[in-house]
């Protein structure tokens, strides 16, 4: 493996959950929702990986075999993240509450439960927690990158080449017209709002069992946040959000490898380089002239 | 069919208009309660889902609901055996920097914004005074804290105006660009301290403790309160001046007026000829100076004096957000909701104390608190058929 391969490498795997989240992101917002919660929705699935692989071992499956399966806390990850998405999705489309203020309540709640559910697990008393990590399919690669590469392309083709996909992006455009023509807005906004919490679930998965197995306290460490300006700045477009996503995975794996080489950089500054890239790509980059027409705000059948 | 027509906000924010406006129903001559006495009926439907909800993760951690509630009072009031005095001048001390950064996000509501931005600006303004202190030494030391106040507010306001104009010029949402700014803060922080600003043996990762002649004094003398030791200091009641202060500057100014238009109506305030975005700018500065204030209130009232490279804030700024909208988006609700919370915050320490939680228990705590009214007020809109907007 030579050096530039190993950082081709690296940089796809630290742009794995960022793609998971913003592709799920991607569709959430084409139905007209913001989902600010996607922060907590990644780090309940990073924390619920954790303890999915964990509690595997009580399974004792011949299918999965014996030991910690990191499968299953991939799945477990991504049921978390739908199980968020509900109680999202009955405040925001049943209730039609404010997307914003549900979606900081549900960071807040997730960074509450996890801190809290943490200090109450068994091993955690002996501080180090470490877990099965995901096998590698490919070089150092988990299942979860190929995966979040195929899927750019397949959230793409669903949404510009499918009826569905028409029609979900109506849903974000003109409810009222969507509505009109026979489409069910809330139910396909629910829809949408689920698959985004699943995806936000396996980002958190790739975290906590993926690269490094491990769970800490708050480490999703403002992927969500990113992820929601890796959407904005990939212009609501899968492949968009793509190129954002390896560009922010390529910035981290920079600030990893200067490290590693000893290179003396500003680390901390390194840290915000990625932040104050996103403010100028969207001040200066595409602006919010691509934006669904009715984003963020709530729809309710007469 | 109702979407809201609003072409100026990406983000919908016209769904929690104040409390005031939602609570009273269109055939209010109808109803046995008015005014006040409908909104406090509201309080207490508020407080007991809350309480509802409150007692169900109580029973998921395994904690007896009454001990957990009683250990949150005592923690907020104190009780008789340690005394009330230390307790509620701490929840004072708590509720100060979530009244200010709360009141920065009432602020930019009223002009139509969303700033999730306090805790950036928070920082910002620590770091501004930490930097002032450093190179004015020569200074009198009340001069140098006047000054210290000033330059933070200052530098608080210039990291708000900044999400402002991109608002305003370059349509980038505040959502984002408040967060973003956030994170752009905190790093500039850690680097600052861990650079320029680290204390003089260079072991700890903080700025040079400031001299007790910088500090704000504290408030009440120990021959006042019976020997009892209580941490209320100065900062405190300058931040709770800045309730009236804002309170008047909102709904008794004609800059409160046309910021209210503003976020009410920017079409209409545009053709009354009100400078929409010029307004804009200037309530996320003056949200970002409130959110300043609190920084350097942090900072001069803290127990070391001086800023951590991390960790200065436990999110003041990321509370603010739910302490205003308990609060109902205007400044004596937040002052309630701001007190409510710091009460809280104390109450959850104590159970940490005795219960084998720990203190994030505190987040989730909120998280119920504000979906407990967020639901009940939605619910209530969709019940009697009124627009939520």
């Amino acid at each position: 493996m030579t050096a530039i391969g190993g950082a081709i490498l690296g940089t796809m795997s630290l742009a794995t959950p960022l793609v998971l989240a913003a592709l799920g992101e991607t569709v959430v917002q084409r139905a007209g929702v913001v989902n600010v919660g996607l922060e907590g929705m990644i780090l309940t699935g990073a924390f619920v990986a954790f303890v999915g692989t964990e509690m595997s071992v009580r399974l004792h499956w011949h299918l999965v075999g014996y030991g910690p399966n990191p499968y299953v806390g991939l799945i477990a990850a991504a049921l978390a993240g739908v199980l968020l998405a509900v109680v999202f999705a009955v405040f925001v489309v049943k209730l039609s509450a404010n997307q914003v203020v549900v979606g900081v309540a549900l960071n807040l709640m997730a960074l509450g439960l996890t801190g809290t559910l943490l200090r109450l697990l068994p091993r955690a008393a002996g501080g180090f927690l470490n877990t099965q990590a995901l096998p590698q399919v490919f070089y150092s690669l988990t299942i979860l990158t190929p995966m979040a590469f195929l899927a750019v392309p397949a959230v793409w083709w669903w949404l510009f080449r499918t009826r569905r996909g028409l029609e979900l992006r109506a849903c974000g455009e003109q409810p009222v017209a969507a509505e009109s023509a026979g489409v069910p807005v809330l139910r396909r906004r629910t829809a949408a709002i689920l698959f985004g919490g699943a995806m936000a679930g396996l980002a958190g998965g790739f975290l906590s069992v993926g690269d490094v197995p491990t769970f800490q306290e708050g480490m999703s460490s403002g992927r969500g946040f990113i992820a929601l300006a890796i959407v904005t700045s990939g212009r609501w477009n899968p492949w968009g959000c793509l190129v954002a996503a390896l560009l922010f995975g390529f910035a981290d794996r920079l600030q990893i490898q200067g490290q590693a080489l000893g290179i003396h950089l500003p680390h901390d500054l390194l840290l915000a380089a990625p932040y104050v890239a996103t403010l100028l790509i969207l001040a200066f980059g595409t602006g919010w002239s691509q934006s669904p027409a009715a984003l963020g705000r709530p729809y309710r059948r007469a | 069919m109702t979407v809201s027509k609003d072409p100026e906000a990406p983000i919908s924010i016209d769904q929690n208009l104040p409390a005031e406006t939602k609570l009273t129903p269109t055939e209010s001559s109808r109803s046995w309660l008015s005014g006040a006495g409908r909104s406090l009926a509201w309080a207490a439907i508020y407080f007991l889902g809350f309480l509802v909800l409150l007692t169900a993760t109580f029973l998921v951690l395994r904690i007896p609901p009454l001990v957990g509630l009683n250990s949150l009072c005592v923690g907020a009031f104190g009780d008789a055996h340690s005394g009330h005095l230390p307790a509620l001048s701490d929840t004072l001390i708590e509720a100060a920097p979530l009244l200010l950064t709360g009141l920065g996000v009432v602020v930019a509501w009223r002009a139509g914004l969303f700033s999730i931005g306090g805790e950036g600006q928070l920082l910002m303004g620590a770091l501004a005074a930490t930097m002032l202190a450093k190179h004015g030494k020569h200074l009198s030391p009340p001069l140098l804290t006047a000054l210290m106040v000033t330059s933070a507010m200052l530098a608080g306001s210039l990291w708000g105006a900044l999400a402002g104009w991109l608002r305003v010029k370059r349509k980038v949402q505040e959502v984002i660009s408040t967060i973003m700014l956030n994170y752009v803060a905190k790093f500039v922080v850690s680097w600052l301290v861990l650079g320029a600003l680290q204390e003089h043996t260079h072991h700890n990762p903080q700025s040079e403790s400031l001299s007790n002649a910088l500090l704000f004094a504290r408030l009440l003398p120990r021959e006042w309160t019976g020997g009892l030791q209580t941490s209320l200091h100065i900062g405190v009641p300058l931040a709770f001046m800045a309730f009236p202060i804002v309170w008047l500057m909102l709904f008794h100014t004609r800059f409160g007026f046309g910021l209210r238009l503003v976020g009410q109506n920017a079409e209409a305030a545009k053709t009354a000829r009100f400078p929409v975005e010029k307004l804009r700018v200037q309530a996320m500065a003056i949200s970002g100076a409130l959110c300043g204030l609190a920084g350097v209130i942090e900072l001069l009232g803290g127990a070391t004096g001086s800023l951590p490279a991390e960790g200065f804030s436990p999110g003041w700024g990321y509370t603010a957000v739910p302490v205003a909208l308990l609060g109902g988006l205007n400044p004596a609700g937040t002052l309630l909701s701001a007190l409510f919370f710091g009460g809280l915050t104390q109450g959850c320490r104590n159970l940490a104390q005795f219960q084998s939680v720990p203190t994030v228990l505190i987040y989730l705590v909120q998280a119920m608190a504000v979906l407990a009214v967020v639901g009940i007020r939605a619910w209530n809109a969709r019940r009697t058929g009124r627009e939520t907007n």
